[in-house]
């Protein structure tokens, strides 16, 4: 996975050398088929020209993209200025993204160390506990959100009962739920590759720092956070993409107002808009800023490995 | 080390927030099954404890529909994962024990390529793809895009655990004139089995929860447990909507439990 070396990486011995074509035969065929032929016939279908009545016409054409970059005006014959509707969407979702991201980050870096220093056994009920939640249907989990935080639900019921708030909040349809959906959907990503990191992390240069006077502060700070820095990066890059393209939180609980991209593509498929070689086009933005952030972030990481070797 | 008088492992903080972490997991799940309980008409006022909501499931108005939607949840996650799982295992050996070779490294990306792309746009490359090739879209559009899907799911386990196996058993059963099948069937499988167990079970959960991909490629009067709760839930949460959910939380912990149990196996060896 992103981050860390997928398992598989390294080779174990060549038994089975000599079938290897058979063996690989099965996922080559499956996954080239299913997975990498779609997308290039995705990437075809943004070039496209949308047919009049939703489908679409094998004809060449730049419209889609510029459809998401410029406004032509109502007929198509204006001067073209940017159109900043689809781009403010990308640019909400990466903001929500983030926000997300950070607020994991903040809960699950503490919930990761603090696991990792208990003892050998107590710390497998620890994850135990952390993964179930992760393996529960996503679905399930933003609509148990949804019911929690209802103007008349169990949320508001407690803090009107306990005084905190005279009116009941409304949460459901803004913003916050969004993020707060986010946030709920992804925390178990962030935890489990920090927890992985800072099991490996050895608590005696920990204790070398405190022998040379540091404060706890600073041995996090210098000592502990760049060297659990992979497991770090790679929770926050397992929050903060499937939050970009995410469906289910800004659907059921951002209402209509609080679009993101995962709503815009489906719009065009399943919803009122039924523009294919849109959202084809939309998929790819998608997709393209998705492969940037990974390349940018392996890039820094080999980077940061020979640096290490060096000195 | 840790007996030392002021521990330096030990943060201030740490545990409030390790607490808050847990309660925000657990607390929407906790409410919702507390809910389905309720023997009230309406979601908000608490009326007292029944079990009439699951009773709804199985016998009220829409108890057909949840059980075709049931049975198509289940059938088709037990073929994709135990084809997805026969897919890795195959592809692990290839990755991991057929020594270097030229495309080693893109058959380990392609099979984990899946996790890279986000789930909307998978779904919609193969909503597009079903559609340009003119295949109706229905259980077996479902099926093929669960197997791919699930496939980097059941390789994670099986490729780790393979990792786990010194190739010098199945070299010493070689080496006593074994031949290679036979050291594949009695070395490498057994002690393979506590990762393909987990494999399996992983890539069964993610078949079951997916909600988008299937969204897209099923067809018009075909559902899933997930696209079936979607419907129900676009027009309003119901209390036998948190009398399913409920029931789907309990197998998640059970599928989870085994699964944790099968790596358990694997440290008492």
């Amino acid at each position: 996975m992103a981050g860390g070396a997928a398992p598989g990486g390294g080779v174990k011995a060549d038994v089975y050398r000599s079938a290897r074509r058979w063996l690989l035969l099965p996922s080559w065929l499956v996954l080239t088929v299913v997975v990498v032929a779609p997308l290039c016939i995705m990437l075809v279908y943004s070039f496209l020209t949308k047919e009049f009545r939703g489908g679409v016409e094998w004809s060449f054409s730049l419209e889609a993209y510029d459809q998401f970059f410029f406004n032509r005006g109502l007929f198509g014959d204006e001067p073209a200025s940017i159109e900043w509707t689809y781009i403010g969407i990308y640019g909400r979702s990466i903001l929500q993204a983030s926000i997300a991201m950070i607020i994991s980050l903040l809960i699950g870096f503490p919930t990761a160390y603090y696991i990792a220093t208990r003892a050998p056994h107590v710390r497998a009920t620890w994850v135990f506990l952390i993964t179930i939640p992760y393996w529960v249907n996503l679905l399930i989990r933003t609509v148990s959100m949804k019911f929690l935080l209802r103007d008349e639900g169990p949320l508001n019921a407690f803090l009107l009962w306990t005084g905190v708030i005279d009116d009941p909040l409304k949460i459901v349809n803004t913003n916050i739920a969004v993020q707060l959906g986010l946030f709920y959907s992804y925390l178990p990503f962030m935890v489990l590759p920090i927890y992985a990191a800072i099991e490996q992390y050895d608590h005696r240069l920990s204790e070398a720092a405190a022998d040379l006077y540091a404060s706890r502060w600073t041995t996090l700070r210098r000592i502990i956070l760049p060297a659990v820095r992979p497991g770090v990066i790679a929770g926050c890059i397992l929050v903060f993409i499937p939050s970009l393209g995410s469906f289910l939180a800004p659907d059921l609980l951002g209402g209509a107002r609080n679009y993101m991209i995962g709503s815009l593509i489906e719009d065009q498929f399943k919803g009122q808009a039924g523009n294919w070689p849109f959202g084809a086009a939309a998929s790819m933005i998608l997709l393209s800023m998705v492969l940037l952030v990974l390349i940018v972030v392996a890039r820094r990481q080999t980077k940061n490995n020979k640096a290490e070797v060096k000195s | 080390m840790r007996g030392s008088k002021t521990d330096v492992r030990r943060y201030p903080g740490f545990l409030p927030i390790t607490i808050i972490c847990l309660v925000v997991l657990y607390a929407p799940l906790i409410i919702v099954a507390i809910y389905s309980f309720n023997s009230s008409v309406s979601i908000t006022r608490w009326d007292g404890f029944s079990l009439h909501w699951y009773g709804e499931v199985f016998t009220g108005p829409n108890s057909d529909k949840l059980k075709a939607a049931a049975w198509n949840s289940v059938s088709i996650a037990l073929i994709a994962a135990t084809t997805a799982t026969v897919i890795s295992f195959s592809a692990a050996m290839a990755v991991i024990r057929s020594g270097e070779y030229r495309t080693r490294r893109l058959s380990l990306g392609l099979v984990t390529l899946p996790l890279m792309v986000p789930e909307i746009v998978t779904a919609v490359a193969t909503l597009i793809f079903f559609n340009s090739i003119g295949f109706t879209r229905g259980y077996m559009t479902i099926l093929i895009a669960h197997i791919a899907f699930c496939i980097p799911f059941a390789y994670m386990p099986i490729a780790a655990r393979m990792q786990g196996v010194d190739e010098s058993y199945e070299m010493a059963a070689m080496d006593l004139y074994a031949s290679r099948f036979q050291a594949f069937r009695r070395i490498l499988l057994p002690l393979m089995l506590p990762g393909v167990v987990s494999g399996f079970l992983l890539a069964f959960i993610i078949s079951m929860d997916d909600f988008l991909i299937t969204q897209f490629v099923k067809g018009a009067g075909i559902e899933t447990l997930p696209t079936a709760i979607f419907g129900a839930v676009k027009q309003g949460i119901k209390p036998d909507i948190m009398a399913i959910s409920t029931m789907l939380l309990a197998l998640s912990m059970v599928i989870v439990s085994l699964s944790f149990i099968a790596a358990k196996f694997d440290n008492t060896k």
